[in-house]
């Protein structure tokens, strides 16, 4: 449909964009991203006409941009420059009419059915329809942009440029447009070319996306090509991380600051408070944490760990707002916490701090292992299990990356698991050594300061002395089980 | 929508006509309106209505009709408020040619009476080429920007030349000064029948650029990218808007305010649609210029007033009324 080839050019004879080329297919979406001054615009108007080539050529369907009369080529191609405003007034109908001039002819061109379809359907997908009277001097900045993108629709064109179109919009108008600007591609084959200041929102929307850098190409491909790490690095000299989308298979870069606002702390015992309700741990920082909890469950940020202690009868029924309720209640905030549950009483848990060449760590268990199980016989049995907990914590003074943390869970599994080998617990139907419990918990966190750890395998510094840590405080903690449950009955 | 138009034009046309059957009517002979299809019947009044207030209401009527609309075109074209038919400096060079005439004492034998008007059109000619092929010269695009500040270079040089022969002056002073205050009066038929085509051509012209004058509203990339041939219409536009205002200034001097004013009481009132923009201008153009012929000649009559003084007299409270009104409207609903 477009294709670019080796074009320079720029303002006054200076070719600042320099030797681009790439193609366009039909109904494909092409996102433009570069730092400021990277040519982005320039590059939109050279291949829109709007300014003269010193070198190369663009040929749409085939054919050089230069052979088309100007109305033949707003036929072909609708441009939606950035927002400018302008000092008088037309009223939004009128604007979006504008984008019908090209599929005017003579002096007293009626206004078509088509020509008003054109226009009330541009509006109704941009969603100005209700403003259609109103003059645009009342209008918002997010309001007018989607006028103006209004006015491209109802051009028709085949092939569509944008620069920076998400420009004054919430994320809900974002939505909107960019959805608008896919479907419309998928469904009618439109093409687009848009220059994005947002790169997660182009890794979302654009089938493939072309990376400026001093006016030239530093890299055109599909997004995950074009999203790497040390390439936006050096483009834009800004420290990212790249991660998956949570939903879609796009990745998403995230800022990494260079001024942190995390101040420098340890975790020790003394953060930690056990009352009759629970056991909880308030750090003085923000720690990285990957858990099975009840309560914020999976990878986040948290200050609070809780481990409440609950009744055998509780209702699991409505457990996300009574968590909260709770939370609450003990004066921790809900979005800022991870909390786990025990049938067992908190006099059960054993809390030890260990200090390693790893760094220092805590490890705190309830082994509740009077329903244990045996993980290689549970698969012949019936669903309704008994409930038993054996809820892990480990909390680490150093840093752990992904790897580190996948690593940590398995390590402390194998762990919990020597430590029942130990204390021989035995699953109660089969007779055999017992492996865990049906509902186990486990939650590794790290304050990311102190020691860099790539890995907490078993042979590694930290899986070491975590397994180490592990395995005592859990069998300290099977013993505790005992003693007191023997004490009861 | 269509109805807010047909209620403009409607409006336009009766003031118009209104305008016109009292620029007729009153004066210091006062002409009932039967002599116009029976002569017979006072044929005093029937030779001052033929001879003396139709050409004068016509001439008014067509020189407010060309400022209004070459100041709408000129504003949308420039895309700037201030802008108006006098800014890019034809006016300027036409009253070069008029002021010269009279300081000379030309007169071109089979020329006659219309030396006058005929240097002042010739004036405004080669000021609109220079204009532009300066503006060409420092920017090949032709930029709104360098076009108004070319034009305030050609307004100033030539306006210095107008004050050196007023300096100069000595007797004549006061027929210079009534001319460049502008007047529609004493001109007759051959005035109307000389600025006619250059109206209606001029208009046409104009009309013809409405939808692109709408687009290159929202600046010259926007209109190019909506298909306008943007070099081809501002070169019409200009040339259009210039032969208007030449001719208007011609034939009736420099009359202020019409063409500022007008284009913005008619956007203020029916939009900004050139598409109506430009009608209803000239229309209003037409009627408050007749307005202020009739008021500039009875007001404290027998002594006429130049126009000028009144056009601005009587449009500035009208207009401020208007911005008052609009405003307050507006304010109440945002």
């Amino acid at each position: 449909m477009l294709h670019v080839q080796q074009v320079s050019g720029g303002y006054d004879q200076v070719a600042y964009v320099q030797d681009v080329s790439f193609h366009v297919k039909k109904g494909e979406v092409l996102g433009i991203l570069g730092p400021n001054g990277s040519g982005k615009s320039t590059m939109l108007k050279l291949i829109s006409g709007a300014l003269p080539l010193t070198a190369g050529t663009v040929l749409l369907e085939n054919q050089p941009l230069k052979s088309y009369a100007p109305k033949e080529l707003a036929k072909k191609l609708a441009v939606l420059p950035q927002l400018h405003a302008n000092t008088f007034t037309h009223t939004v109908r009128e604007v979006v009419s504008l984008g019908r001039y090209p599929h005017q002819r003579g002096f007293f061109s009626s206004w078509s059915d088509d020509d008003e379809q054109a226009v009330v359907q541009a509006m109704t997908q941009t969603n100005v329809l209700q403003y259609a009277e109103e003059e645009m001097a009342f209008l918002s900045g997010g309001e007018q942009q989607r006028v103006f993108v209004a006015q491209a629709l109802a051009q028709r064109a085949d092939v569509l440029f944008l620069d920076e179109p998400t420009n004054h919009l919430d994320i809900a108008h974002q939505r909107q447009l960019l959805d608008m600007v896919r479907s419309e591609a998928k469904m009618r084959g439109l093409t687009v070319v848009s220059i994005f200041h947002d790169m997660n929102l182009a890794a979302l929307y654009c089938d493939r996306l072309l990376l400026m850098e001093k006016g030239r190409v530093r890299m055109i491909g599909e997004p995950h090509e074009v999203l790497v790490d040390a390439q936006i690095e050096q483009v834009y000299n800004v420290d990212v991380v790249t991660r998956p989308h949570p939903k879609e298979a796009k990745p998403q870069v995230t800022i990494l600051p260079s001024v942190s606002l995390t101040k420098q702390a340890a975790v020790t015992c003394a953060h930690i408070e056990v009352t009759e309700e629970a056991i909880t741990l308030q750090s003085p920082l923000p720690l990285r944490v990957l858990s099975s909890a009840v309560y914020n469950a999976g990878l986040g940020w948290y200050e609070t760990i809780m481990n409440r202690s609950v009744a055998p009868t509780y209702d699991i029924t409505n457990v996300r707002a009574e968590f909260a309720a709770f939370i609450r209640h003990r004066g921790a905030v809900p979005t800022n916490t991870v909390g786990m549950m025990t049938a067992l009483t908190t006099d059960y848990a054993v809390i030890r701090e260990f200090q390693t060449e790893a760094g220092s760590m805590i490890v705190m268990v309830t082994a509740g292992v009077g329903k244990a199980l045996d993980v290689s016989k549970t698969y012949s049995r019936s669903s309704d299990y008994a409930i038993g907990t054996i809820n892990t914590w480990v909390i680490i003074n150093a840093q752990l990356t992904d790897e580190a943390f996948v690593q940590a869970m398995m390590t402390a599994t194998e762990a919990k698991v020597k430590a029942l080998q130990i204390e021989e617990v035995h699953d109660a139907m089969s007779n055999t050594i017992a492996t865990g419990t049906a509902t186990d918990s486990i939650l590794i966190a790290a304050t990311q300061q102190g020691k860099q750890h790539n890995y907490a395998g078993t042979v590694s510094q930290l899986g070491k002395w975590l397994g180490h840590a592990v395995v005592e405080t859990t069998v300290e903690a099977i013993q505790r089980y005992k003693q007191l449950k023997g004490r009861t009955q | 929508m269509s109805k807010k138009y047909a209620l403009a034009y409607t409006i336009a046309i009766i003031s118009l006509i209104v305008s016109m059957w009292f620029g007729i009517a009153v004066g210091s002979v006062s002409i009932p309106l039967e002599v116009l299809w029976n002569p017979a019947a006072n044929e005093t009044a029937a030779n001052i209505l033929w001879q003396i207030r139709l050409p004068r209401v016509l001439l008014a009527a067509l020189v407010g009709a060309s400022l209004a609309i070459a100041g709408a075109a000129f504003q949308g074209l420039l895309k700037n408020p201030l802008a108006d038919p006098y800014t890019l400096g034809i006016s300027s060079g036409a009253s070069v040619g008029a002021v010269a005439t009279i300081f000379f004492g030309l007169s071109v034998p089979f020329l006659g009476l219309f030396t006058l008007p005929v240097f002042s059109m010739v004036g405004a000619v080669a000021t609109m080429f220079l204009v532009m092929s300066f503006a060409k010269l420092v920017d090949r695009t032709m930029k709104m920007e360098t076009l108004i500040l070319t034009g305030i270079i050609f307004s100033s040089f030539l306006g210095s030349m107008i004050s050196l022969m007023i300096a100069l002056t000595g007797e004549e002073l006061r027929q210079i000064m009534g001319w460049l205050l502008g007047s529609v009066s004493m001109r007759g038929w051959p005035y109307v029948q000389m600025i006619v085509p250059f109206v209606v051509v001029g208009s046409f012209i104009l009309w013809w650029n409405r939808r692109e004058l709408n687009a290159m509203l929202y600046g010259e990339e926007r209109a190019q990218y909506l298909g306008v041939n943007v070099k081809r219409s501002k070169l019409q536009v200009l040339i259009g808007g210039s032969m208007l205002t030449g001719a208007a200034v011609a034939v009736s001097g420099t009359i202020g305010f019409v063409g500022l004013v007008v284009p913005h009481m008619t956007r203020m009132l029916w939009g900004a649609d050139h598409n109506h923009l430009l009608p209803l201008s000239l229309l209003h153009g037409a009627t408050l210029l007749i307005i202020c012929d009739l008021v500039s000649r009875t007001i404290i009559a027998p002594t006429e007033l130049p126009i000028g003084v009144i056009t601005s007299f009587v449009g500035a409270p009208v207009f401020a009324y208007i911005f008052f009104k609009q405003r307050r409207k507006k304010g109440g609903i945002a």
